[in-house]
């Protein structure tokens, strides 16, 4: 009962300081929108042919987005030195982690969701029939980029290089969540869309994995 | 001294064994002719490469678990002992591939998934130099090594299910599938010779990081008188 309260505590703390701000997101959304804009002038998005890739693209972006968003989650506990305060107001530290990736999630679902309109028209890609099963994956790899992302950003955030270290140690661990979510999108995308429940399933066995890795070695992350 | 002179001799005298086993022994393949005896290189070197990063799997866990300096050494020895048979396997990989499949490389399972391994400890290797404090960067870059060893699976499942284009795999695939029981007798030995010169020069790359380990705490002492 404890963890729940203290996460959801900690969670308010997380939102609010974004929400004061919105630094986060605003900048996320911009860095998007510029990975997009320049993809398309690697190659012509509006034929048929290249409209194949628009899921992988779409996902491409997330990620790099994801890895430059999660680097101030733990950054900032150290720069204001709050890191030892935090460990000493709850129980079980997993309570921060378990706020962290929750935030995490939600802003890098919100991204999303307001990446989703712009990205359907500039490509012209039809996502409002797809809608729900597209939140579906959304929330699912933004799920397991988050409690990877989380987990890493504790370590980066004290080592030398952290802003070029971050992507580094992350984005070759979620290439199953690149994989799987790609795939799903694209079943989705397809002029005749359909799930393909296997990329869904793996999804959530890749969520599930990190999340108790996290849950068992998430405090040892954070010893000072 | 002695006693590893004498190992150092065990195992140039399995490899040139397995090496005469490899070129005279294994018979020579129906369809791709001599080009094939690099398997007893290649798949011998992919097995002790996952040798080594189930060895630096359990030493990073016993790091987290008993906090002696002993199992981040051998973590990190047996870290890069693993990459450098890995990139082995990613260098004969494409010499194999350039004859029989016309192609130098394919982004298929296997050859992708290898290459990933390979990233995900290139990153472990680097984390460690970026952090400078010595319990810390043990401690971390044993919790990243954990992660990273928990996600081959993942990285291998997903790869497996969603990216290949090329035949399944041979040793350990299909039923009816197969090795020629020659060849795989020649196979097994060669893959015991690489686990001997896996285990010599993780001994070596053990006793230089515990050298580095007694100097940076003597380092440390000086400093502080």
């Amino acid at each position: 009962m404890s963890l729940l309260s203290n996460t959801t505590v900690l969670l308010g703390k997380e939102l609010r300081t974004e929400f004061r701000s919105r630094e986060l997101l605003t900048t996320t959304v911009v860095f998007i929108l510029v990975v997009v804009v320049l993809f398309s002038f690697t190659f012509d998005p509006s034929s048929a042919e290249s409209r194949r890739f628009a899921a992988n693209l779409l996902w491409l972006a997330f990620l790099f987005a994801a890895s430059l968003m999660l680097q101030p989650c733990f950054l900032r506990e150290q720069s204001n030195d709050t890191l030892s305060a935090l460990r000493l107001s709850v129980n079980d530290p997993f309570a921060i982690f378990a706020a962290k990736l929750t935030a995490n999630t939600l802003f890098l679902l919100l991204t999303e969701l307001l990446m989703l309109p712009v990205f359907s028209i500039l490509f012209n890609v039809p996502v409002f029939p797809v809608f729900g099963q597209l939140v579906l994956v959304l929330f699912l790899g933004s799920l397991g980029v988050s409690i990877a992302g989380t987990a890493l950003s504790a370590i980066s955030a004290q080592a030398r290089m952290r802003e070029l270290l971050l992507p580094l140690l992350l984005l070759p661990l979620l290439t199953p969540v690149l994989v799987a979510s790609t795939q799903v999108t694209v079943g989705l995308l397809d002029p005749a869309p359909f799930v393909e429940w296997k990329g869904i399933s793996f999804l959530v066995i890749f969520d599930v994995v990190f999340l108790t890795a996290l849950w068992l070695f998430g405090e040892y992350l954070l010893e000072e | 001294m002695m006693k590893h002179a004498l190992g150092g001799a065990v195992v140039v005298l399995l490899l040139l064994s397995a090496a005469y086993a490899a070129f005279f022994v294994a018979p020579t393949d129906v369809k791709q002719g001599l080009i094939y005896r690099i398997l007893f290189l290649h798949v011998s070197s992919a097995w002790t490469g996952l040798t080594a990063f189930f060895v630096c799997f359990v030493a990073n866990l016993m790091y987290v678990w008993r906090r002696t300096p002993h199992w981040d050494w051998l973590g990190v020895s047996a870290a890069e002992v693993g990459l450098a048979f890995t990139t082995v396997v990613l260098v004969t990989g494409p010499i194999w591939a350039h004859p029989v499949w016309g192609i130098w490389w394919t982004w298929d399972a296997r050859l992708t998934s290898t290459f990933v391994l390979w990233l995900l400890y290139v990153s472990y290797l680097l984390l460690r130099t970026l952090v400078e404090e010595p319990d810390r960067r043990a401690l971390f870059s044993a919790l990243f090594g954990i992660f990273a060893f928990i996600d081959v699976p993942l990285v291998f499942g997903s790869i497996r299910w969603w990216r290949t284009q090329h035949p399944q795999p041979i040793v350990m695939g299909e039923p009816g599938s197969g090795l020629d029981p020659t060849m795989w007798n020649v196979l097994r030995f060669s893959w015991l010779a690489m686990l001997g010169l896996m285990t010599l020069l993780l001994l070596a790359r053990y006793r230089v990081e515990a050298m580095r380990g007694d100097l940076e705490i003597l380092r440390r002492e000086a400093e502080a008188a």
